[in-house]
């Protein structure tokens, strides 16, 4: 370990990575002054008729699924038993921390007044509305998602007596962690249930918050597959044997699952197009592009998954799980975006600005920043020396 | 212990379920609040003047607009309210001739705006208002998403303290007795202000007038669970911009369900996550004893079989070294012997 921040340090900073991720945080600085001091028009291209655009389409709608690896690992460890994912458990905890953290930062972009974000939990609580719902289970699982990672920042910081008091709590934080994301997951497609005039019948459901949960648990189970395969190069050296031994067992385990979440997903959303009789929507534009999002992005990572698992084909396992993060992308976005205001002339359609794409690029490298700077320094993809012994 | 934890969240997760559904469906009261106010529009006698503009920007203390509103050349675009625009009036093709019809907030008898605000902004009073408070308003602009009307505007160039801008029903002057300034200001009374029972009397009243002259139905009576504000117009609803396929439900009535299932959510979870968990707990406790006893079974097994091994070949080996010896002693004696015989033989061929 020693030996490779020494190294680390001698390198030169000017990595081809360090010099796209400086030009990001730069551009990003920039675009910050201006949303601030000349406002939302200036930087995006939201108005009267989208208030919402990828700050909320991507940054808050793509953020929350994707961190759902936390309480997908957690729950699968210590309430369901299978403790060999034991060595997945913090990497995940980690991304679902920084996850929610960086929705709520993003979040401060898109708000018109970001200091009164407390307000509907502290000051007035309007509580017929699922985005109240949505806010005080963000709000509730960032905290429980911080303290059960405080563990690997007390072990870093030798902080054994409060430590071993937040170990004894696991079980209850997991348990209240599935709880809040069952809750806030659904939350976010329950927010489109009060617009049946705006979003797609072929996206619009009295099942949304439904088919946001379900589609979470997909999104949770390929996203650890997925974040471990992109840490697996960077973060090598700070693998230890358990987790490197168990890493393959974790990925066929959690493709078989997703494989079969996926397929339980594809059938809801069948009987969700039965129940509305939406069938003959299918042959129309929007037709074409919700068949590929169901054929392309659920049916088939499916069945991708069903085969990797079956010939225990590691690739092609991480194929289907980049294929599924891309499709609850796709999915977010047709809900929020894309199916969102279709009865509106193309002229009056939303697409991003400039100033949107570099504010959501610059929270995912503020991201990876953190997660490379937590990663180098705690133990996240090891046991600390200490605690080698338990479990 | 453990049935009775389970027994007891059980209980602990019935009460929570039948206790905040009740609670949450308090918040639906569906049905028309009768004190309610409203303003009947009526698009026979628009002729597009634009004075209901003029009188709107006045009350409000509105910015002036890019274009007079004596300048009718803009009815030729279509428009829709904003941040510095309550209340727009646009022009359609009709069958004999333009058709005119002003738009603002509807003023639902359950809005939308309201259902969805997250720090309760929006208001429906009781004069028939939805009016909105700026000093707890986040910018969130959900109420925007919601608002099947698409009327709340928002303020995107206040950096810090942007506000969002719809129609009040001029509810100020109402508290002061007066009417809504666009109502006040036509010239053509194709505004009607009164108790919103009172205005579905008098559109039904003109309908059967002149039912040749409106189509048969007031819109906003049931749209989206009723309006205060309302219309009748001689050409379909849909000619003059107003969509038609809302339904009648209200937007509480559309949130109701995904509400409901939060303390089932709530109180489900736990116990069913904290069943598995017990079972999981159980099944690894069960395979963990077999595993010992199996072990000390095979262990036992083995040295039952090890002794019984042993005991065969110590009666091998004895049998072994019985039969050697017999052996031994076979051969000792037949070899004690031979010299005898060999005696009697020489004996005998001597004799």
């Amino acid at each position: 370990m020693s030996v490779d921040t020494t190294m680390a340090e001698k390198r030169s900073l000017f990595t081809p990575f360090n010099i796209i991720a400086g030009i990001i945080l730069i551009a990003g600085l920039i675009v910050t002054v201006m949303r601030f001091t000349v406002g939302l028009g200036a930087v995006t291209n939201l108005d009267q008729n989208n208030p919402w655009g990828i700050w909320i389409g991507f940054d808050l709608m793509c953020g929350v699924a994707l961190a759902a690896g936390g309480y997908t690992t957690s729950a699968a460890c210590y309430v369901f038993g299978l403790k060999k994912f034991h060595s997945g458990v913090r990497p995940a905890i980690l991304t679902a921390f920084l996850g929610y953290a960086l929705v709520v930062f993003a979040l401060h972009y898109d708000v018109g007044r970001p200091w009164r974000l407390p307000y509907p939990i502290f000051v007035q609580q309007g509580t017929t509305s699922l985005l109240f719902e949505v806010g005080l289970c963000v709000f509730l699982y960032l905290t429980v998602l911080f303290i059960e990672f405080t563990p690997a920042l007390f072990e870093w910081l030798g902080m054994k007596k409060i430590r071993n008091v937040v170990v004894k709590l696991t079980l209850a934080l997991t348990i209240f962690g599935v709880v809040l994301s069952t809750l806030h997951q659904s939350s976010l497609g329950a927010l489109f249930t009060i617009v049946p005039s705006k979003l797609h019948p072929l996206w619009y459901s009295q099942y949304l918050p439904v088919f946001f949960f379900v589609s979470s648990i997909c999104a949770g189970l390929s996203m650890v597959i997925f974040e471990g395969t992109l840490s697996h190069k960077p973060m090598h050296h700070l693998m230890d044997e358990e987790y490197l031994s168990n890493h393959d067992g974790l990925v066929l385990g959690f493709a078989k699952a997703a494989s079969l979440v996926l397929f339980g997903y594809f059938s809801i959303k069948l009987i969700g197009l039965a129940y509305d009789n939406n069938w003959h929507y299918l042959t129309t534009g929007y037709g074409a592009w919700y068949l590929v999002e169901m054929l392309g992005f659920v049916a088939l990572p499916s069945f991708l998954y069903a085969i990797g698992v079956r010939d225990k084909n590691i690739t092609l396992i991480k194929w289907a799980a980049g294929l599924t993060v891309l499709g609850i992308v796709v999915n977010r976005f047709n809900i929020s975006m894309i199916a969102f205001n279709y009865q509106l002339p193309s002229a009056e359609r939303y697409f991003p600005s400039w100033g949107e794409i570099t504010i959501s690029l610059f929270v995912v490298t503020i991201g990876v920043l953190v997660f490379r700077f937590i990663t180098t320094r705690m133990p996240i993809f090891y046991v600390h020396p200490d605690y080698k012994d338990e479990h | 212990m453990l049935r009775r934890t389970f027994l007891g969240l059980l209980g602990a997760a019935g009460a929570s379920v039948a206790l905040p559904v009740s609670a949450t469906a308090g918040g639906k009261k569906f049905g028309p609040h009768p004190d309610t106010k409203g303003v009947l529009f009526d698009a026979t006698r628009c002729i597009g003047c634009r004075k209901c503009e003029l009188a709107c920007n006045e009350v409000n203390e509105l910015p002036a607009p890019d274009m007079p509103f004596d300048d009718l050349t803009v009815l030729e675009t279509r428009r829709r309210t904003d941040e510095k625009t309550y209340t727009v009036v646009n022009k359609y093709q009709g069958k004999t001739g333009p058709v005119f019809r002003k738009s603002q907030c509807n003023h639902c008898l359950e809005p939308a705006c309201a259902s969805a605000c997250f720090v309760k902004a929006f208001k429906k009073e009781p004069n028939g208002a939805v009016t909105y408070d700026a000093s707890v308003c986040v910018g969130c602009r959900y109420c925007m998403v919601a608002c099947p009307f698409s009327i709340p505007a928002y303020e995107y160039d206040e950096p810090l303290t942007p506000r969002v801008m719809k129609c009040t029903m001029c509810a100020p002057r109402l508290a002061e007795g007066k009417l809504p300034g666009c109502v006040e200001k036509c010239p053509k009374e194709a505004l009607t202000f009164g108790p919103r029972a009172e205005l579905i009397k008098i559109a039904r009243e003109r309908i059967n007038t002149y039912p040749e002259r409106y189509v048969d139905h007031v819109y906003g009576e049931h749209e989206m669970g009723g309006t205060s504000w309302m219309y009748i117009s001689g050409e379909p609803f849909s000619e003059i911009g107003l969509r038609e396929d809302l339904g009648t439900q209200s937007a509480p009535e559309l949130t109701a369900g995904a509400l409901a299932a939060v303390p089932i959510v709530v109180g489900l979870w736990p116990v069913l996550l904290g069943g598995i968990y017990a079972v999981t707990q159980r099944n690894a406790k069960i395979a963990n004893d077999e595993r010992v006893a199996a072990v000390k079974d095979a262990l036992k097994r083995a040295g039952e079989k090890a002794e019984q091994k042993l005991h065969e070949e110590l009666g091998k080996a004895e049998q072994n070294s019985q039969r050697r010896i017999e052996v031994e002693v076979k051969k000792a004696v037949e070899e004690a012997l031979a010299p005898k015989a060999e005696d009697a033989e020489t004996n005998e061929e001597e004799s």
